[in-house]
């Protein structure tokens, strides 16, 4: 029983890479089994991910003592093989991977999956790539993780074709290989001064670093984070974001919004593990800052709904980096809830812009990109006149009351981005705000404090005026627009992430107080160090045994 | 040996940081492939520049690190030779398509108006 939990850790990589890879050789007339086969896939990997965040909490205390599980690769111990960890974070994170990938294979067997390319096994990879980022204890592990959900990103953005869609991949492609060298010169330098990239040994090692060797470890840490920074679509380094996020086809972008998250896990683990010091931490908060006023302006400008979703995707990334770059340690709980939220919401604005897309359908000028499924696809796999359209009136269950359906979405969408009660946005940004507060002295809040304060409140209302803006094009003026024929399978997963961030409302009192012991464990390195560093040393296989 | 090989890198990074900036796909594709280039022998060099040493440790004789040079950046250099090699390809592919879909090698896929 112990052994089998003691693998669990591993399994969030290799139960995708085993179905993505498998997929591959299935022919393409056996969609059933594909679909099978994925949801299974995604299943499994959302119950390891609810197991973890159990094993790892204080109700659980006879696996993992302190809340952190160490699993070392080919049983090499801690600092020369490589070893995957799950704290809470991590499996906070793999856990939340994992619905989002549920509700993206979902809404992708409406329609998605369909022609050609081979939508679901690319799909597995990137979450192969997502849950070894979170789970990985290793720099270099971290870098070769990286490297696969974006060479998966990459296939998954290419997706229905089109000039518009190579040129935005084209972008996205040189902006990433860019940003992964930036990486590597970074790993390199930080392993010649520190001669390790085990994140547990460098915490102990880095400390012991002093004059010139100190100087350049953080010259490569800082090369490390500015690498982080442009997958986290931090300002000045996110202007390729909305161009490659707004135009993938829905659930693929839906998926993309998971993956920005993915720089800020690594900012944050990193960063904690490091105990990067004021001047990085300044430096995150005014990027943050000028990510979120950036991000905030953009929204009012952008006219179309799925770059404006794409914005408000940045503006939270603003807000997370911002929140953390004032380095009050109160605050990371409240940071990863209000993640959590950010995540479930724009992938499900993602999805809902998928389906809102299809009402302009008499709109021919504007269809020209956003277009889900432009012809050429069609005819470069020698299918003429898909069947999508068709299949849908064939097969498709219309709901009745499609738009009513879209409206209702929409509106929740907003409420949850601009953070209006009673959705989480609102929690989420209040326990944000409260927090800063409480941490200043009274009569003495310093004024980034207030900065952080304005510009989160402004952002929010650029966002609802922005939102409403294209809410009333949308839904009010019905001139020139179609009903469109929903299945159920689409509208399924916008409302089930909708519901489940109702119900984050209704527990948030238990979910907040997870996340702030998962921010506590972040803060107190030494736990993790430890647990990393000691599992396996003396061969013993088990730990924990009373 | 450390001044040609600084050297060295300095003028991959530059010309890989010019072509990068370039407006046609393949100075952008050969930027990347030129920092890449550089990007590998700068990690090979952090594992320190040696002369004569093997990395494999012959565990036979009585075993002195100095004596070996540091296997690690070398493992390294051969994932990240790999993993860039895959994505230039892949790269590679879509520069190819932009050009066939857009008639132009313009990395906006249209020539500036002038």
């Amino acid at each position: 029983m112990n052994l089998l939990l003691q693998h669990l850790i591993v399994l969030p990589i290799v139960v995708p890479l085993v179905t993505g890879a498998v997929m591959l050789f299935l022919a393409e007339s056996r969609r059933t089994m594909r679909v099978t086969l994925a949801l299974v896939s995604v299943l499994i990997q959302l119950c390891v991910g609810a197991a973890l965040l159990y094993l790892t909490s204080d109700a659980a205390p006879f696996i993992w003592p302190e809340g952190v599980g160490v699993y070392a690769i080919g049983h090499w111990p801690a600092p020369f093989g490589i070893v995957l960890v799950v704290d809470r974070l991590s499996a906070v994170m793999v856990t939340l991977s994992a619905v989002v990938a549920l509700a993206t294979v979902v809404y992708a067997i409406a329609r998605w999956d369909r022609p050609g390319q081979p939508f679901h096994s690319l799909f597995q990879l990137l979450t192969m790539g997502l849950n070894g980022a979170f789970l990985t204890g290793d720099l270099f592990n971290l870098f070769v993780f990286f490297e696969v959900l974006l060479a998966a990103s990459y296939g998954l953005l290419l997706r229905g074709a089109g000039a518009e869609r190579v040129k935005a991949s084209l972008h996205y492609i040189t902006v990433n290989l860019a940003a992964s060298l930036l990486f590597l010169i970074g790993v390199a330098l930080i392993y010649a001064m520190a001669g390790t990239l085990n994140m547990a040994d460098l915490a102990g090692r880095a400390a012991t670093l002093a004059g010139r060797d100190r100087a350049l470890f953080d010259a490569g840490a800082a090369i490390l984070g500015v690498a982080f920074l442009i997958k986290a679509g931090s300002w000045p380094l996110n202007f390729w974001l909305p161009g490659a996020y707004s135009i993938a086809v829905a659930p693929v972008s839906a998926a993309f919004a998971m993956m920005t998250k993915v720089g800020l896990y690594a900012v944050l683990r990193v960063g904690t593990i490091l105990q990067e010091d004021e001047t990085l931490a300044a430096a995150l908060f005014y990027l943050g800052l000028a990510t979120l006023i950036t991000g905030a302006i953009a929204m009012l400008a952008a006219k179309h709904l799925a770059r404006l979703v794409s914005y408000s995707l940045l503006v939270s990334m603003g807000i997370l980096l911002a929140a953390f770059g004032l380095r009050i340690e109160a605050l990371t709980g409240p940071v990863i809830l209000y993640m959590i939220v950010s995540v479930l919401t724009t992938s499900a604005f993602f999805m809902l812009t998928g389906m809102t897309d299809r009402t302009r359908i008499a709109d021919p000028p504007v269809m020209r990109d956003d277009d889900p499924m432009p012809q050429p696809v069609y005819a470069a796999y020698g299918i003429k006149e898909f069947s999508v359209y068709r299949g849908d009136e064939e097969i498709g269950i219309a709901l009745p009351a499609a738009m009513a359906f879209l409206g209702l979405m929409f509106v929740c969408c907003t409420l949850l981005v601009t953070g209006l009660p009673p959705l989480p946005g609102f929690v989420a940004k209040f326990a944000l705000l409260s927090t800063a507060l409480a941490a200043a002295h009274v009569g003495a809040v310093p004024w980034t404090t207030w900065a952080f304060f304005a510009s989160i409140l402004l952002s929010g209302f650029a966002s609802l005026i922005a939102l409403s803006r294209v809410g009333m094009r949308l839904f009010w003026s019905v001139a020139a627009r179609t009903t469109p024929r929903l299945r159920v399978l689409e509208a399924a997963p916008v409302a089930a992430l909708v519901l489940l961030c109702l119900a984050l409302t209704v527990a948030a009192g238990p979910v907040a107080s997870y996340l702030d012991s998962a921010a506590r464990s972040l803060h107190e390195p030494d736990t993790y160090v430890r647990a990393v560093l000691s599992a396996y040393s003396s061969g013993q296989t088990e730990r924990g045994s009373p | 040996m450390e001044i040609v090989y600084a050297l060295a890198l300095g003028i991959l990074v530059g010309s890989g940081v010019w072509l990068l900036l370039r407006p046609r796909t393949f100075q952008v594709l050969m930027g990347l492939a030129l920092l890449s280039y550089a990007t590998n022998l700068f990690i090979f060099g952090m594992g320190r520049l040696t002369v004569h040493k093997v990395p494999v440790i012959d565990a036979s004789n009585s075993v002195d690190p100095s004596l070996y040079a540091d296997p690690v950046p070398q493992a390294l250099v051969l994932t990240a030779i790999v993993i860039g090699f895959a994505t230039t390809a892949l790269l590679l592919v879509v520069l190819l398509a932009l050009r066939g879909l857009t008639g132009t090698d313009h990395v906006d896929g249209a020539e500036p108006d002038r």
